[in-house]
């Protein structure tokens, strides 16, 4: 800076002096310099542009393929949900609508039977005979007094009350009959109700896979007309399902960490406290990590057999082979926990020496050992009892973990999307930004030059009246204008 | 699939590392206890320091624990040294094996050498560590680092103790250093000055047996 200063003595009058020499240069470099600031800052701007466009671009296509992994990730749940439901309509069709011709014959049956009996019961004793009609007729004879008739019709009277007695007994008998019949029909009538309740039971079932059927459809069509809400819906099911099994995942991370440091103090003394395998990382660790990693290998095959999850394509073998999996891992497993619970036992041995030798060493004499009660033992039974079954807990993680890497994919995919799509934005502002500061350098380099511009303005603008006298011409009025600067359209 | 790739890293990384150093993790310490006149008293507390120290060792770590007498460049001086195997039970056996000789030594000494050879002590003590390749070395001394040499041994000469710590234990205040604080104090910077000359990494003075932990601290 000292170098510039013409006049050391008094400073404000040596940056006038640069100042007077400089604006002039500065005025004469200013299109040139203008220039060169346009052409740096579009230099900037327009890679950051270019940039902007390509991750958007990108952010576009990523979507799209989000979108078709998603629907087709969908479109398997729900055919897979269709043949369950179908596979269940198929059971229950066969279970119990395949005997349903015998059912209903067995039905027609009982009612036919029940027809029968209650024709039956439609049966009434024969009418009286045509002779009580002629007895009616004698009995209306008005009493004449005569002896003879008195007594014929006594007799008569008397036939006619045995008659009657033994036509009521016999009503009776026949009405007692009927109610006898009407008594067997109860058992048809339980059974008949039993057997259609049945049938309206079975048809109720089938109604209702029928209608789940028809809403896995309705999502199925949704899904293949690739619609906006089908892939919400799957987009934020698959959010919900990875935010559960990362839970489920993350206790099962605590049921692992607790199973470790069961594990790894017996294994210290198993593969040596000293020995390291790669910097602070103890071979004890790796040692115990080993064992819960191949625990969950293990369940992870056993799930995987046994069908409960699809991670592997074991769509290859067959039946028995599957068996012979589930079998095998299930040995593996139950080996490993028995192995757990050994290390238990003798972890609560170390445990048990260590602390005998600190009371020794603190108090310099030979520590009591503490009386074997059964409460001493609980400690170790929780161990054994967590050492077991630790394992077979942890081979349920297949199952989460299933679910989180399907839908982890998705969630993972909107993620980076989101990811790509702010950092798109950020770089078209940052091009926008870049364009826009070098027009404010621009405009700052003619603020410093701002006297030679005005003074070229009043001359342009002198000129200009000049001409306008002598030429209306109005081209020419636009050429002037384009020379101050302005543009023409 | 996750598992199976987790499982093959693990292996093929412990196949890998197998054959790195494992001796840069393990300790050594190596503690000189000053057995000269009125000191010889101590040894209480010095035993309380092996206790501790037998307390807080694992397996592959290394302890020896020898006596400061007239002329301790020897490894006859050695009272009790192991180095603890893996097996924690066995360790503890040991442990309790190494307590025993100390104990013993402390019933059989019936008074204190007329001479303080720290410097032959020190020597014996950096042979000794060095030998073992352990990751950490300690020389630990019990004394009032008040050296005093015979007429015919020579000790005035740079020794080597490179990598290792030397903590100063229990140093106790002379009826002179009470006379005048300045020889206590002088003889400590004396110590410290001729530590780090023959390159030691650290100088410690720990008189508060109370908190023996501060002497390891930041060990895993």
């Amino acid at each position: 800076m000292d170098n510039f200063i013409i006049w050391p003595t008094n400073p404000a009058v040596s940056i006038f002096l640069i100042i007077v020499i400089a604006i002039p240069v500065l005025y004469g470099a200013r299109p040139a310099m203008h220039n060169l600031l346009r052409a740096v800052f579009r230099s900037i701007s327009n890679p950051l542009r270019l940039g902007s466009h390509w991750l958007f671009k990108a952010a576009e296509e990523l979507h799209r393929r989000n979108k078709m992994v998603l629907l087709a990730r969908g479109r398997s749940e729900i055919s897979q949900g269709i043949v369950k439901e179908f596979d269940r309509v198929t059971n229950l069709v066969q279970r119990d609508l395949h005997g349903y011709p015998a059912l209903q014959r067995k039905l027609m049956d009982e009612i036919t039977r029940i027809e029968e009996e209650f024709k039956k019961c439609g049966e009434v004793p024969p009418p009286p005979p045509e002779w009580t009609k002629a007895v009616a007729a004698i009995a209306k004879i008005k009493p004449s007094g005569d002896g003879l008739v008195e007594k014929i019709l006594d007799d008569i009277r008397n036939s006619i009350d045995k008659i009657y007695d033994k036509v009521v007994a016999e009503y009776r008998k026949s009405y007692e009959q009927r109610h006898n019949i009407l008594k067997g029909f109860l058992p048809f009538w339980r059974s008949v109700d039993q057997t259609l309740n049945r049938v309206d039971k079975n048809l109720t079932g089938l109604t209702d896979s029928a209608a789940k059927i028809d809403e896995q459809m309705e999502k199925y069509a949704q899904i293949n007309a690739n619609t906006e809400k089908a892939e919400h819906t799957l987009a934020s099911s698959a959010t919900i399902l990875f935010v559960i099994s990362l839970l489920v995942m993350l206790i099962a991370a605590g049921g692992a960490f607790v199973n470790f440091w069961l594990i790894e103090r017996p294994m210290e003394a198993m593969v040596g406290g000293s020995e390291y395998i790669y910097g602070n990382l103890q071979a004890s660790y790796l040692a115990a990590m080993v064992i819960i990693f191949f625990e969950t290998l293990m369940g992870l095959f056993l799930m995987e057999s046994l069908g409960y999850t699809h991670l592997f394509p074991l769509n290859g073998i067959n039946n028995k082979m599957r068996r012979w999996m589930v079998l095998i891992s299930f040995t593996i497993l139950l080996v490993l926990a028995g192995v757990e619970v050994a290390l238990a036992v003798m972890r609560d041995l170390i445990v048990a020496a260590d602390v005998a030798l600190k009371q020794e060493l603190a108090s310099g004499t030979i520590a009591k050992v503490a009386v074997n009660t059964w409460a001493l033992n609980i400690p170790k039974a929780a161990q054994m009892i967590l050492g077991f079954t630790l394992p077979f807990a942890l081979a349920f993680v297949a199952i989460p973990l299933e679910y989180l890497i399907h839908s982890g994919r998705s969630v993972f995919g909107v993620l980076l999307v989101l990811s790509i799509r702010v950092l798109g934005f950020a770089t078209r502002f940052l091009s926008s930004l870049a364009r826009q500061v070098g027009k404010g350098i621009e405009h700052l380099y003619d603020a410093v030059i701002f006297l030679p511009l005005i003074i070229e303005r009043l001359l342009v603008n002198r000129g200009l009246s000049a001409i306008g006298k002598k030429s209306d011409n109005s081209g020419m009025r636009a050429f002037s204008k384009r020379a101050a600067g302005e543009h023409i359209l | 699939m996750k598992y199976s790739l987790q499982f093959i890293a693990i292996l093929c990384l412990s196949l890998l590392v197998s054959c790195a150093d494992q001796r840069t993790h393990s300790q050594a310490i190596f503690m000189l206890v000053d057995t000269s006149g009125t000191y010889s008293q101590e040894l209480d507390k010095a035993q309380r320091i092996v206790s501790y120290l037998l307390g807080t060792l694992k397996s592959g770590d290394t302890l020896a624990v020898a006596r400061v007498k007239s002329r301790s460049f020897t490894e006859k001086d050695i009272l009790a040294k192991a180095t603890f195997v893996k097996d924690p039970m066995q360790v503890n056996t040991q442990k309790r094996a190494f307590i025993e000789k100390l104990g013993t030594f402390k019933a059989e000494l019936k008074k204190g050498s007329a001479y303080t050879d720290i410097t032959g002590g020190v020597i014996q003590a950096a042979e000794f560590l060095n030998e073992t390749e352990a990751g950490q070395k300690t020389i630990l001394i019990f004394s009032d680092m008040q050296e005093e040499l015979d007429y015919k041994t020579v000790r005035d000469f740079p020794i080597n103790l490179k990598g290792m710590r030397i903590i100063a234990l229990n140093v106790t205040k002379l009826t002179t250093d009470n006379v005048d604080p300045r020889r206590y104090l002088g003889r400590l910077e004396w110590w410290e000055k001729r530590a780090r000359t023959a390159g030691a990494t650290d100088w410690q003075v720990v008189n508060d047996l109370e908190h023996l932990e501060r002497i390891f601290k930041g060990r895993g």
